[in-house]
């Protein structure tokens, strides 16, 4: 395979904004916060946040954005990920690796039931705002 | 510690963006002999006094995490240097930003994977934040060079999920132009 060019690239995105825009997609979004400080780095943040990546696409979810923060201070918990969609409370999940983050997305985001085991709720206090 | 070389990367390139830093320039340089990585960065630096302090593992300067007692991703990268034999240095001036570089031979048993590049240089791209970013990457006289914005440019935004899977594809196809020819087991080290 050769190296994709930027026109090509630009090419790829506009065909895929035709098609999401055909779909229409209520406009409702996911949002996936994926925490990548020194912590979650180490702990293997980043499998996690391809995990995600492959598994959206190939259950073909496309109303997602996924972002990325430092730590959240659950040091002891990472990798962490927030998800904050309609119909479900805002959750915040520990030990996320990548067999879990495929968990999350049938449990969570498809079926919209709690991966029970995994569910932190709060970040440390350190890092609360008063 | 971190796991990967990716992962290294990835946590002083957060740094830089932390720090505020509204350009970074990012070289990964791999050739017979060694692997090289600097990350160069417009952000609020450090006095000379910091600087000493940032390489301190038991420092923080507690902006982060008021009643945290530690500060890793510097640490980490100056003992993979020490360990493998490698060299690592760092520069700094207050107001003007931080220059991070390290060199690590190639071959020592010590030196931690690579990682797949494709999913380290898309994740540093879609960090958050108005930042430019420009990767020159080499690899056994093989390169591409691309920046931030042309990707944002290109691609609109780089949050939803199929601009991020496109991202990765970009990154993927670059990499795997630089490294043909070089048999699997040096590409994955």
């Amino acid at each position: 395979m050769g190296k994709v060019t930027l026109d090509q690239l630009r090419a790829l995105r506009e065909s895929g904004k035709k098609e999401m825009n055909n779909r229409l997609s209520e406009g409702k979004t996911i949002e996936i916060i994926v925490g990548m400080g020194t912590c979650g780095i180490a702990a293997g943040g980043k499998l996690t946040l391809n995990s995600f990546l492959e598994e959206l696409s190939s259950m073909d979810i496309k109303n997602v954005a996924i972002k990325q923060t430092g730590c959240m201070g659950l040091c002891y918990a990472e990798p962490t990920v927030e998800i904050r969609m309609p119909g479900m409370p805002n959750t915040i999940y520990g030990n996320v690796d990548a067999e879990t983050a495929k968990k999350i997305v049938h449990s969570h985001i498809i079926e919209k039931k709690l991966v029970d085991k995994h569910v932190f709720n709060a970040p440390a206090k350190d890092i609360m705002k008063e | 510690m971190h796991r990967t070389l990716g992962d290294f990367l990835t946590d002083i390139f957060q740094n830089s963006v932390e720090a505020g830093a509204k350009n970074l320039r990012v070289t990964l340089i791999q050739d017979e002999k060694s692997f090289r990585m600097e990350v160069a960065d417009d952000g609020c630096g450090m006095t000379a006094e910091e600087l000493v302090r940032a390489q301190d593992p038991f420092y923080t300067d507690g902006t982060k995490h008021s009643k945290r007692r530690v500060g890793l991703g510097l640490p980490f990268l100056i003992q993979t240097a020490e360990m493998t034999g490698g060299e690592f240095g760092i520069e700094s001036k207050k107001g003007e930003g931080t220059n991070v570089k390290v060199v690590l031979p190639q071959g020592h048993v010590d030196i931690p994977p690579e990682g797949d590049w494709a999913v380290t240089l898309s994740q540093l791209f879609s960090l958050p934040g108005d930042f430019e970013a420009v990767i020159d990457r080499q690899c056994f006289g093989r390169s591409y060079q691309v920046s931030r914005k042309e990707l944002i440019e290109v691609l609109g935004s780089l949050e939803d999920l199929e601009a991020l899977i496109l991202l990765k594809q970009f990154f993927l196809s670059a990499e795997n132009e630089i490294s043909t020819g070089i048999n699997e087991g040096e590409q994955n080290g």
